[in-house]
């Protein structure tokens, strides 16, 4: 028999207990901001916060080629846009690599689902051109592609453009710890490398 | 040169009472300047970023009215959860206390076929001591974040909520990854960056070939029946995507309502724990999603005196903790003692309010270990109202029979004016032999707990009562 | 005119005649007409934050029957004030506390001056003592009324946030570690090289004090003492 029933209800009788006359809460203020300013640059704030960071920003499709770097070969979605695909690199789609393989890749090229400026995050939640998670992690660069439109200021602005019970990773900056003595030092466990490129239109 | 490291938490008594073991802590000088170090640093970052917001108040009175509601909504919630993350694929399991979570947490490891964990950093997984109830029956879990590696490798335990690897200076660290990592690399430095790729190198393998993971939560979304981890290296996404099994431990206190609720949270966290904008890299998955990280996703939810907590009505607010550290981070006795003169997983004001309400009749001495200086509210990002807890938490606790005594007596004293204007005056008589000198430096105990640092002033000659009287005339 | 009562708090009427002396010279000096109700003792602040709640509600609720009256109640303590304010509604239903200004509060914010009058020829370096920063939310309160001061030279205290080690019975319960955080205040006095440290609670400047007199540093003052001086 599991003790598993018992343990549900116990807690749930404790707690009804426990606020035994409580009545409730009242009601949540909601007085903060929701947005930034309508003459915030929300795109000029997003490089800046990105560069803070310590990651790159490129502009263009163009420049993919160039913030791929040298990597030789590269993950990407299976349904990663074809002209996105830009250099000498060898594309690899995902169709399911195994650990071992994505151990093999020198870099990842994906998309996103949104970006805010405010604190310079770029937000996946495995849709169109991200692929699953394990494909931005196990790789040591990542090369992500921000268009325009998925561009906000303002954190609360992003939230309604992600899929809420999809997995997501919501990526500041390449990987980093400030467990020596409270620093900041990047690259870690995570992609050491990160690159953002822009699209304007 | 690498220099023996003998863990902290071997010299500072975890049972002894606070000022006992803090009395070892401030007798570490290296501990002193490595705290001092490291909390100034942050207090200057988190000052910056949360400065930064010019609605960062109204933040704060949201949060804290969010997490009233939730504690509120308690039962409703914990439901709420538990069904969303069930349709989404998750198995849901409720532990009264410490060890019934590790009962199944070890159960569940084993069911997976598997001997060993990989571990997100989480507070829940020390307070229900999981690798030391693991390695009893036969289990082993490693740490992967970096500071709780520090902390496993010197052999130690945290000393910190975020940090728990603060009392180390980069040497210290070097010199612990020297002696206990077993592939450190030959000549490591004690630059930072160096440590950090020891760390990668150290548990890439790992990571890549674990079958279980063991995490925490920052937040459990009531709505959707989503948890979310908030991190910086890497190590939480490791865990949270590479195995097949994920088993996450999370508090009860920790549900959100609704997942909108992360655009507060998620801008008062960081800024208040790391002092950056936003964190590296945050987590969010719900249930099981085939194709992408584990399949088997266990979720126990947690009680462990928390309903006991909740039951009172001022002390419940400490519920609303997010487990951010900013209260450490400016505490002046925390930036002195440490985290281990506590004796406790939650060290500094949190800890001091947490601690007792958690284990009832232990820790009775933590809501004295604060000079109420209020330093710890006024960063709170939930606005937890430690001083007022603290005292709270010092009327309900028991006191010394002594002190009762002096107390009582001071009471009716000055309860009655007539008895506090002659006992004025009796202390001017009876401290006259110094008044010339105008001070004393050296009384016997109790008084020795002042004249020890301080000198005592004297009353004067003249008192205001007199010099009132006399100008009425 | 406002009916102002004084109260000078328990540790001043033990040992710090000079300050609430020195409030009366003041208030006097603006025209206000004080009254000092011989009847009060003490706050009961050192009972509530000691765990004794009993004995501080009695004593609050002697503080309200020698104060009900006054339409202003005016305290050299950021503490005291802090006491009545916070901690009357909950300990004994009043909001008496509403009425309880801290001098910096009531010369600002009621009597609506900042320059005082007075004549201060020294350095002074000035510690926000924590319940009146915090609190009370003094802010820069007693800074304002001490720029305005003849004379006056103030020098910056390094970190001067900081707690002093204080807390009531926290430095005798807690002695090393109030110690330790006493020694740092002391040494950030020091360093001011100010010949006069000001704040605006003598129970903290007893415990600075007591310390510097040890170590030598500036002088503790209550900053009441500095504004009633026309020297």
């Amino acid at each position: 028999m599991s003790a598993r029933p018992t343990a549900r209800e116990e807690i749930l009788a404790r707690m009804r207990r426990a606020l035994d006359g409580a009545g409730e809460a009242p009601v949540p203020p909601r007085e903060y901001r929701r947005s930034l300013d309508a003459d915030a640059d929300i795109t000029a704030m997003l490089i800046d916060r990105l560069v803070d960071y310590k990651a790159n920003v490129h502009h263009g499709l163009a420049s993919i080629a160039a913030a791929l770097g040298d990597a030789k070969r590269v993950v990407v979605p299976a349904d990663l846009p074809e002209d996105w695909r830009l250099g000498g690199a060898e594309f690899v789609p995902d169709t399911g690599l195994s650990t071992a393989d994505l151990d093999g890749t020198d870099a990842v090229l994906t998309g996103c689902a949104a970006a805010v400026a405010v604190s310079g995050t770029i937000m996946l939640d495995t849709g169109a051109a991200q692929g699953r998670r394990a494909i931005t992690l196990v790789p040591d660069h990542h090369v992500v592609v921000v268009r325009r439109e998925q561009i906000v200021g303002h954190l609360a602005e992003a939230l309604p453009m992600l899929d809420p019970v999809a997995p997501q990773t919501w990526i500041s900056g390449p990987s980093a710890t400030s467990d020596i003595e409270l620093q900041r030092v990047e690259g870690v466990h995570g992609p050491r490398r990160l690159d953002v490129v822009l699209l304007e239109d | 040169m690498s220099t023996r490291i003998v863990p902290a938490a071997s010299l500072i008594p975890a049972d002894a009472p606070f000022p006992k073991a803090a009395k070892v802590a401030l007798g570490m000088p290296q501990l002193r300047k490595n705290l001092a170090h490291a909390t100034g640093t942050i207090r200057a970052k988190r000052a910056n970023v949360a400065g930064e917001l010019d609605d960062w108040e109204s933040l704060r009175d949201t949060a804290s009215a969010i997490k009233a509601d939730v504690q509120h909504r308690l039962p409703e919630l914990a439901v709420e959860f538990e069904r969303n993350a069930t349709a989404a694929g998750a198995r849901v399991h409720w532990a009264r206390d410490a060890q019934e979570a590790n009962e199944i947490a070890a159960r569940i490891v084993r069911e997976a076929g598997a001997d060993e964990v990989v571990k997100v950093k989480s507070m829940a997984t020390q307070e229900i001591e999981l690798n030391e109830h693991f390695e009893a029956v036969g289990l082993k879990a490693f740490e992967t974040d970096l500071a709780e590696l520090i902390v496993q490798l010197a052999e130690d335990k945290p000393s910190h909520i975020l940090v728990p690897a603060i009392h180390y200076n980069r040497t210290e660290i070097r010199d612990i990854f020297d002696q206990k990592m077993g592939d450190a690399p030959k000549g490591l430095t004690d630059e930072p960056a160096a440590l950090a790729e020891a760390a990668r190198q150290h548990l890439r393998r790992r990571f890549l070939s674990a079958k279980v993971a063991v995490s925490g939560a920052n937040f459990a979304v009531a709505e959707t029946g989503s948890l979310v981890v908030v991190e910086s290296e890497g190590n939480g996404r490791m865990c949270l995507t590479m195995p097949r099994t994920l088993i996450s431990i999370v508090g009860i206190e920790k549900l959100l309502p609704r997942f909108a609720d992360l655009e507060v949270f998620m801008q008062l966290l960081p800024r208040s724990s790391t002092g950056e904008r936003m964190n590296p890299y945050t987590s969010v998955w719900t249930g099981a999603r085939e194709g992408d990280g584990p399949e088997d996703v266990h979720v126990i939810l947690l009680d462990n005196g928390r309903t006991g907590v909740l039951a009172d009505e001022v002390g419940r607010q400490a519920l609303s903790c997010i487990r951010c550290s900013a209260c450490l981070n400016v505490c002046p006795v925390y930036e002195r003692t440490g985290g281990h003169a506590y004796g406790h997983v939650y060290p500094g004001p949190i800890g001091a309010i947490l601690a007792p309400q958690l284990e009832p009749g232990r820790h009775d001495d933590l809501p004295y270990a604060s000079s109420l200086c209020g330093a710890c509210y006024e960063v709170c990002p939930v606005k937890i109202n430690i001083p007022e807890v603290l005292v709270h938490l010092r009327q309900q606790g028991p006191h010394q029979a002594g002190e009762r005594a002096a107390m009582r007596a001071a009471k009716a004293v000055m309860a009655r004016p007539r008895l506090w204007r002659a006992a004025l005056k009796a202390a001017r008589i009876g401290s006259m032999p110094w008044r010339r000198k105008g001070f004393l430096r050296r009384l016997p105990w109790p008084g020795s707990k002042w004249t020890v640092s301080r000198d005592l002033p004297v009353p004067p000659k003249e008192d205001f009562r007199d010099w009132w009287k006399e100008r009425q005339r | 005119m406002p009916r102002v009562g004084l109260f000078i708090t328990c540790v001043n009427d033990a040992l710090f005649p000079a300050t609430p002396k020195a409030v009366v010279q003041i208030l006097e000096r603006l025209g206000y007409d004080v009254d000092f109700p011989a009847a009060q003792t003490c706050c009961g602040q050192m009972h509530a934050n000691s765990g004794y709640k009993k004995d501080a509600a009695t004593l609050a609720g002697a503080f309200e029957d020698v104060f009900g009256a006054y339409d202003a109640i005016v305290t050299p303590s950021g503490s005291c004030a802090a006491m009545a304010r916070d901690q009357y509604p909950h300990l004994i239903g009043s909001d008496i506390g509403d009425h309880v200004y801290e001098l910096s509060e009531f010369l600002i914010d009621v009597a609506g001056v900042e320059d005082v009058g007075a004549r201060f020829p020294h350095t002074v370096t000035y510690h926000p003592t924590c319940h009146g920063t915090r609190a009370l939310g003094l802010g820069d309160k007693p800074l304002r009324l001490l720029r305005a001061v003849q004379g006056i030279e103030l020098v910056d205290l390094p970190a001067a946030d900081q707690c002093c080690g204080f807390g009531g019975t926290f430095a005798l319960k807690n002695s090393e570690v109030s110690s330790a955080m006493l020694a740092d205040k002391c040494r950030h006095a020091a360093d001011t090289g100010a010949e006069y440290l000001a704040a605006a609670d003598n129970s903290c400047l007893t415990h600075i004090g007591g310390g510097i007199f040890r170590a030598g540093g500036p002088r503790p003052i209550h900053y009441a003492e500095i504004l009633a001086s026309t020297a």
